[in-house]
């Protein structure tokens, strides 16, 4: 299968803090990858190194087989990743539809309409919505925003932080509802979770973080039956 | 797995735009501030003409027009770039003695007082945008409270050194010196002389070349802030995070905003110096940057109109207070705290709107009445 990303023994710190401690990791075309982990344990701060937001001392991000580890972040996004930022923001005062717009800030001005019309297809929500001031919407309409809105740079890879995040059950049943037929449209889905139940139940492939390192790896139905990933994070 | 996304065919370029753009947001707001600017203009001269403002406020003139444009440029870094600059008045020093520099050297060659001044108001503007590129490079990665120090100690930096700067033009040219008298050959003129300042300046600033000056300054920004990149720039102040994860080049915008800033500024300060026979570095403090910043947050933060009427009353305010003596500037900052607490003041927010909507309303049908009744 066709690698689309290939993290190679990323080392990140936040200050004399070591953050990520040498991870490895790879997504392949067409699927989803889930990384699961506690609070603390580095999975927000593995989506951020992706994206350029912050910089690995250390090892090699490769993206359709070309290094991006020193690539700032506003061409990483042009080269086709996506990152959807953990708690939403989305642009408060703007309206939906000028969220969407802004999303496509380094699209091709002819296919944006497609484009919206495509993110309208996946969230209908957003369509009734789409004159709507962003800032009024529910924590579920704006997660959905923050999706379509990443959508609109025609990502390659689409990462997504924790959209479930504080979001009611059958929300996040919807959430991921949407990311797996996303998935099925073609995009290749990085997904970062602390419900991880939820993620492995979509996911392709999984990881497990503890404290900056990689403890587990394995398919969904594999990490989900696992005793320690049940003990540690699925409650027994 | 390959891509299946249905795409329709795009709509014209204009069709999307017209989605894209509050249109007709922009233009109000475009409409009221020029509208302001030249309504303001008409009342001032013919105020004067008919006897009915004094001289000491028609010196104000200039003044009026130039800390209106400081404060449109400001409110393109605090207001839409959303960093908090407290150097402005640095930028202005900087268009201020570099302008005064160009126009005495100007004065041999250029008859035209009005040409001399605007090349030396361009040439203000260009070094003090090279001033804010110098200092906007290294400093535009800090956020919030350190970039306000940072452009605090830019603006006394400036201060400073115009202090103990010396210019002088003879005839082997143009000549400085730092921290010392320079010792002038025959024909001398002394342009810049320390902590005195620069003297002799030929007093070419007039009325109309401040209203072009506001209107220009005017110009730049309302469109700055109507692009594409005003749009990307104020995505950034309203969610950093979010604007670098759909592809916004940060501080690319941001410099670009910082830097026209201090160009309009510089621009802003070449008109202000040669309003002045003398002009000393002390004019251009702390307390002027804070002013400036004065103007902005009054007027509302981002709200270019309000923050040209809040340039234009405070400037005209210590005038009028000139009755008050002793008292005047106790009577100013009571003027402005009270004035701060009204206008922030929801109640009285929601009440001046709602008579407002009421009177345009009025307006509205009595004209819709009109012209059916042409028809």
């Amino acid at each position: 299968m066709e690698s689309v990303l290939k993290v190679d023994k990323i080392n990140v710190y936040y200050g004399a803090i070591h953050a990520i401690k040498g991870i490895s990791f790879e997504v392949n075309k067409g699927e989803i990858v889930t990384l699961i982990g506690a609070n603390g344990a580095g999975k927000s701060t593995t989506l951020h190194t992706v994206s350029g937001l912050l910089r690995s001392k250390t090892g090699d991000i490769k993206f359709l087989g070309e290094s991006i580890a020193k690539t700032p972040a506003h061409r990483i996004v042009a080269r086709g990743i996506s990152h959807v930022p953990e708690g939403r923001r989305i642009f408060q005062e703007m309206t939906v539809r000028e969220n969407l717009e802004m999303g496509a800030y380094i699209t091709k001005k002819e296919r944006i309409k497609g484009n919206v019309e495509y993110v309208y297809e996946q969230f209908p929500r957003l369509k009734e919505r789409r004159s709507q001031i962003a800032g009024t919407l529910s924590g579920g309409e704006q997660q959905m925003l923050a999706m379509g809105r990443a959508l609109m740079s025609d990502p390659e890879l689409l990462m997504l932080d924790e959209p479930s995040m504080g979001l009611a059950p059958i929300l996040v049943d919807q959430i991921f509802e949407i990311i797996s037929n996303l998935n099925k449209t073609g995009t290749t889905i990085l997904l970062v979770e602390q419900n991880a139940n939820m993620a492995l139940s979509i996911a392709d492939r999984a990881y497990v973080i503890e404290t900056g390192k990689i403890m587990l790896s394995g398919t969904g139905k594999e990490l989900a039956k696992s005793e320690e990933v049940k003990k540690a994070y699925l409650g027994g | 797995m390959g891509r299946k996304r249905k795409i329709k065919p795009p709509a014209s370029p204009k069709k999307l735009l017209q989605g894209a753009v509050k249109g007709s947001e922009y233009k109000k707001e475009a409409f009221i501030a020029y509208t302001i600017l030249i309504v303001g203009y008409g009342l001032l001269q013919l105020g004067a003409g008919i006897g009915l403002i004094g001289h000491n406020l028609q010196g104000q003139f200039v003044p009026i027009c130039v800390y209106v444009s400081l404060a449109i440029s400001l409110n393109l870094v605090v207001g839409i770039s959303g960093e908090l600059s407290l150097g402005h008045a640095g930028f202005m020093a900087v268009g201020a003695f570099s302008g005064i520099i160009v126009a005495r050297m100007l004065e041999a060659y250029i008859s035209i007082d009005s040409v001399r001044l605007v090349i030396s108001m361009i040439f203000g503007a260009i070094i003090a945008a090279l001033a804010g590129l110098l200092i906007g490079i290294p400093i535009l990665g800090l956020r919030g409270d350190y970039l306000a120090i940072v452009t605090l100690a830019f603006g006394e930096i400036v201060r400073n050194i115009m202090n103990v700067l010396y210019f002088g033009l003879d005839d082997s040219g143009l000549r400085f010196a730092f921290n010392r008298m320079i010792d002038l050959e025959d024909n001398s003129q002394r342009i810049i002389t320390g902590a005195i300042g620069a003297t002799g300046i030929q007093q070419t600033a007039t009325f109309t070349a401040g209203l072009f000056l506001a209107l220009f300054t005017l110009f730049i920004v309302l469109n700055i802030k109507n692009s594409k990149h005003g749009r990307a720039i104020m995505a950034v102040r309203d969610n950093r995070i979010a604007g670098e994860s759909i592809g916004i080049d940060v501080k690319k915008y941001k410099l670009t905003a910082f830097v026209i800033s201090a160009g309009l500024a510089g621009m802003a300060g070449a008109l202000f110096a040669q309003n002045y026979s003398t002009l000393a570095p002390i004019k251009f403090n702390f307390n002027t940057s804070v002013l400036i910043l004065v103007f902005v947050v009054l007027g509302g933060i981002g709200n270019i109109w309000g923050g040209m009427i809040a340039a234009a009353l405070l400037t005209i305010l210590p005038e009028a207070l000139r009755q008050f003596a002793d008292y005047r500037m106790l009577t100013y900052a009571i003027v402005l705290v009270i004035v701060m607490i009204v206008t922030y003041n929801p109640t009285i927010k929601t009440n001046m709107s709602m008579r407002i909507e009421k009177v345009t309303s009025r307006i509205k049908i009595k004209k819709k009445q009109t012209e059916k009744g042409v028809a």
